[in-house]
Order: C-alpha cells, then structure tokens, then sequence
C-alpha cells in the first residue's frame, strides 16, 4: 500500500512556525501565572485550562487510504482519559497534571547511525512535510480501545532525512525527562526516562506515524505534546509521547515496560488476541465511549491491520516475541 | 472501684448506647451508602454526575476501593476500642462488614455483567486462568458465610464458633490486598500502604493473644 501524498505545493504545505507558534504559547502562559499569582484563579481551574488553551489548529489533509470508517471518540474523552504516567498513574492524572508542563520551544537530539545528526528545532524536523490526517484504532494493553484522528506526518519520510547508515537496525526513542512539570517522574513507578523503540523496517513502515496533533489541533499536553509516536498495530503503550531524542541503533534497544516487567511486557508489543497478557485476556476489548451496557468487541489481529504489517513479522513465533 | 462510681457509669454507658443506636449508627449506614449513590447518580447522569470515559471501569474500580477500605476498617474496629477505650465502637462493626460485602459483591457483579457481559467463556477462564481473578473470588466467596452468619440468631446458634469463623475476615482482607497488588501494573504505592495496614491490625491481634496465654 502507498502512501497517497499530497502535491508539492498545496495548501497542506505549512511554514512550521505555523504549527507551533510560540508567542501564542507564552503569552497566555504569561497571562495565565500572572493571574494565579494574583489569586485569581485557582490552580486546579487553571491547570486544566491552560492544558487546553495551550493548543491551536493545524493545516492538514486527511489521508483516507489511511483511515479508518468508524467514528471517531469524542475530543474529551481522547484528552481526558489517558495512559502517561510522567503526569501520573491515574487516567485523570495527565489531563490534571500537565498545566505546568511547557512544549515549546522544543528540541529534538538525533543522534546513532545516521548521516545527519545533531540538536534539531521541533520546526526544522516537521520542515517541508505535508501534515495528513489519518483515523486510527488505538488499542491499549489494558484491553480498551479508542479511534483517534491524528495529524501527523509519516516517521519513515522524517528518518530518511538523517540517512540512516546500514548499521541502523532499530531506531530508539526518549521521553523528555522534567520532574519539575512531570509531577509522575519524582516517583519510579517506570524508570524515567520513558524510552520505546522500534525495528527499523517497522519505524519506515508507513502506517508510523510521528503526530503533532489530534482532532486538528496541535497536541494538548496529556496526549504527549508536542511530538508523539503512533504505531497503530502495537499496543498504545509503544507510542511513546513528548520525544526529545531519536537514536538509531545497530542492536534492540530497551524499553520502559519491558524494563518493568519483562515477561509482560515485550519489545515487539503487537496487538494479538491469541497471546493474553499473563494476568488478563487479549482477545476482546472495551470501545472506549461504548456506554455501560454494551459488550465488548473481539480484538483483531495487528490491530485490523493485519493486511499491512503481517508481511513484517513473516516466521516470527509471535508468542515468543510478544 | 467503689460502689458509687459503679452507679454513675451504668447509666452512661447506656446513654451512650442510645446515643449510638439512634444517632451514629444511621448517620453511618448513610455514609456507607454514598459511594454507591454517587455511582448510581454518575451512572444514570442524574444530577450532572458522571461516570467519566470508562464508566465499567469506574464502577468496578469504585466498588472494589470501597470493599477493601471498609473490609480493613471493620478489622480496625476491635483495636481502636481497646485504643481509645472506646467500647461502642463495636456496635459498628456488623454494619461495616456487611458494607464490605455489599460493596465487594456489587465490584462482583459490575465484572460479571457490565464487564464480562456474562460471557461464560470469558468468565470460567478469566477465574481459572487468572491468579488475580482466582484470588478475588475466593475472597468474594469466603465472605458469603460470613455475611449469611451475621444475624444475632446465627450469632447465638453458632456459640464460640462464630468467633472462629469470623476470624477468616483477615485471610479476606490479605487475600483482597493480595488481588488488589497483583493487578497494578507498575504503581504499588496503595496496595503496600493496604497491606501495611493490615499487618499492623494483625499483628497487634497476635501480640494480644500472646501476652494473654503465655
Ligand atoms: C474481597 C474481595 C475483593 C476485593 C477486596 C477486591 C478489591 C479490588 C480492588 C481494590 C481493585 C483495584 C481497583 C482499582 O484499580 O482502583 C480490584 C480490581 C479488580 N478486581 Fe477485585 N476485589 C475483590 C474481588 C473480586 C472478584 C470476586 C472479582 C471477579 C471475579 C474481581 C475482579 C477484579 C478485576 C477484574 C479488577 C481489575 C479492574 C481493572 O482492571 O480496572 N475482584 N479489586
């Protein structure tokens, strides 16, 4: 399958200053610290307030080859239910406790087997990429699921830009670590920083995708801001949020979860119905926005994307590498 | 302690009794019940309450909370009278405990209907195949018993065995920590502070029963 990209020179190509501006940032975080300062708003009020007023709209073209026909979840419950636990293990937590976090300006170190390496502005990667939306199935380990409409661009088309040697066989990547706005990271639930990675022929696979935004707008930050991984075939946990290093690698790097709990937890993390997690099923899974009474629906292979990516794990024993 | 004293206690105690009965003993069985009655509102979105994102998960996570909470609570009433001297606390217990099993049963029963979606398959496997799960409902079932016997009629019928049957709350509560500790995925913060808890309680039982027969 292709990618259908958009022609050079449409409206889908933006200056990247367009993406993040900065001044729309700081101003209303001047405006909002001035105003707690003063006592007048209360801080629970303006954590959550300056989470959501931080982000803005995005251009973009939708990607329909690659997106999927159902329904997206509401704008909330993608912003307010969520797995990142640099901000807390509750899924209330990231949305609570990410007011104070700042993402721009922000700088992305790539470094390891590539050409091109060095300290990167977030505008100089995105830099002359047409940014799609694409609807994806999120499925996370915990057995729930979303359908998300993400703006992004594909991973593949941004690493080859570093040119990668033949010695790059995986690529690896770093969460930003920040106690001081990361209120989960002053505690090891994990070992901080949260790191992921992915073999390289899966980085390249153009259904990676690095997201700057969902629902149109840039990135709020509880759902990672302002540089995410979304890897649609993996269990969410793989897409890992807030990126300030991309590393490629000759051997398998480490990964958080693995780390914690090696044998729940492994590098390839696919989605599989026939392989449980040691402690709960696999095999169906919770539509988030579903209601209370509704059942829950039979987990597909890879996610539903089995046509596209079965392809890369060909011979694998998908229960040994889990 | 001389006779006088005798006298002007009696009839305290049985104010305090009175007290008990028609004042604590309402207001707490109303306390009790909030949890589920914010739940029922939240599920019914009455009142502008909600169940968030996930609502199975919210219901079933609220319940179980509240069953382990008043299940460690009930243990901690026999050693904060001895504490505070407190000896009406005990009038609670019995309330407590059968809210523990209120809350534990309705943690139960969100599982089997709303999250399993009485899915027999999903159901025998997830007891038999899961320790977490096998755990929890051997502590669901050992509780069944103790509610069941709780009546003041079972209470005298049973004699001294009720005492020793009743003691098998402790091995509930472990066995809840336990299925609590055991289905967090990296945090175990809470459950270690449950299970801190209830050691202390259990041991404090210990060290008085040894003390007494030496
Ligand atoms: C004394 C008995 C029990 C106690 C004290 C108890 C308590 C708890 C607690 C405190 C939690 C964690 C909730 C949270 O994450 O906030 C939990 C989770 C859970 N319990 Fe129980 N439980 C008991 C029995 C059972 C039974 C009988 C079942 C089903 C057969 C069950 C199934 C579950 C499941 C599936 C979860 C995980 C829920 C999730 O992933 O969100 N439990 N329980």
């Amino acid at each position: 399958m292709l990618i259908k990209r958009s022609e050079p020179g449409s409206s889908a190509n933006i200056l990247p200053s367009e993406i993040t501006p900065e001044s729309v940032y700081f101003n209303r975080r001047q405006l909002l610290q001035a105003a707690m300062a003063a006592g007048l708003i209360g801080s629970s009020w303006s954590t959550t307030a300056s989470a959501e007023s931080q982000v803005v709209d995005l251009q973009y073209t939708r990607n329909e080859t690659f997106s999927l026909d159902d329904p997206p979840n509401d704008y909330l419950d993608i912003t307010t239910y969520n797995n990142f636990y640099e901000f807390g293990i509750d899924k209330d937590a990231p949305v609570r406790n990410s007011g104070r976090f700042n993402p721009s300006p922000w700088t992305v170190t790539v470094a390891g087997e590539a050409e091109v390496t060095g300290e990167f502005a977030l505008e100089d990667i995105l830099k002359g990429h047409a940014l799609e939306e694409r609807v994806y199935r999120l499925r996370c380990v915990e057995a729930w699921s979303m359908v998300i409409p993400w703006v992004g661009i594909p991973l593949g088309a941004v690493l080859k830009r570093f040119k990668p040697t033949s010695k790059a066989k995986y690529v690896a990547f770093k969460t930003v670590y920040r106690p001081s706005e990361m209120p989960g990271q002053r505690f090891p639930v994990l070992k901080w920083p949260y790191v992921e990675g992915l073999r390289i022929d899966e980085a390249m696979h153009p259904l990676t995708l690095l997201a700057v935004g969902v629902y149109g707008k840039t990135l709020p930050n509880q759902n990672g801001a302002p540089l995410r991984l979304v890897v649609p075939w993996k269990y969410g946990f793989k897409g890992i949020k807030s990126i300030v290093e991309i590393r490629f690698t000759e051997k398998q790097p480490p990964t958080s979860w693995n780390l914690s709990a090696p044998h729940e937890y492994g590098f390839y993390a696919n989605v599989n119905p026939k392989v449980d997690h040691p402690r709960w099923s696999q095999a169906r899974e919770r539509r988030i926005g579903s209601g209370l009474f509704s059942a829950k629906v039979p987990t597909l292979m890879f996610n539903g994307y089995e046509k596209e990516v079965a392809d890369l794990y060909r011979g694998m024993d998908l229960a040994k590498f889990y | 302690m001389n006779d006088a004293t005798v006298a002007e206690r009696r009839p305290l105690a049985a104010k305090r009794t009175e007290v008990v009965r028609r004042y604590v003993k309402p207001a707490l069985f109303i306390a009790c019940l909030l949890p589920f009655l914010h739940m029922l509102l939240g599920a019914f979105e009455i009142a502008g309450f909600r169940l968030g994102t996930n609502p199975v998960e919210k219901l079933q996570d609220t319940f179980g909370q509240w069953g382990l909470r008043l299940l460690v609570v009930t243990l901690a009433i026999t050693p904060l009278r001895d504490w505070f001297k407190a000896a009406w606390l005990i009038h609670l217990r019995r309330m407590l405990g059968l809210f523990a099993f209120f809350y534990v049963s309705l943690h139960f029963l969100t599982w089997l209907f709303l999250d399993q979606g009485v899915y027999w398959p999903a159901i025998v496997e997830d007891i038999a195949k899961r320790p977490f799960i096998t755990i929890g409902f051997l502590a669901w079932l050992t509780l069944i018993p103790l509610a069941v016997t709780s009546t003041n009629a079972m209470m005298r019928r049973l004699g001294r065995r009720w005492k020793t049957l009743h003691r098998l709350v402790y091995v509930i509560t472990l066995l809840g920590v336990w299925h609590y500790w055991w289905q967090v995925k990296a945090d175990i913060r809470e459950p270690a502070l449950y299970l801190g808890i209830t050691l202390v309680l259990l041991g404090w039982r210990a060290w008085k029963l040894r003390r007494r027969s030496p």
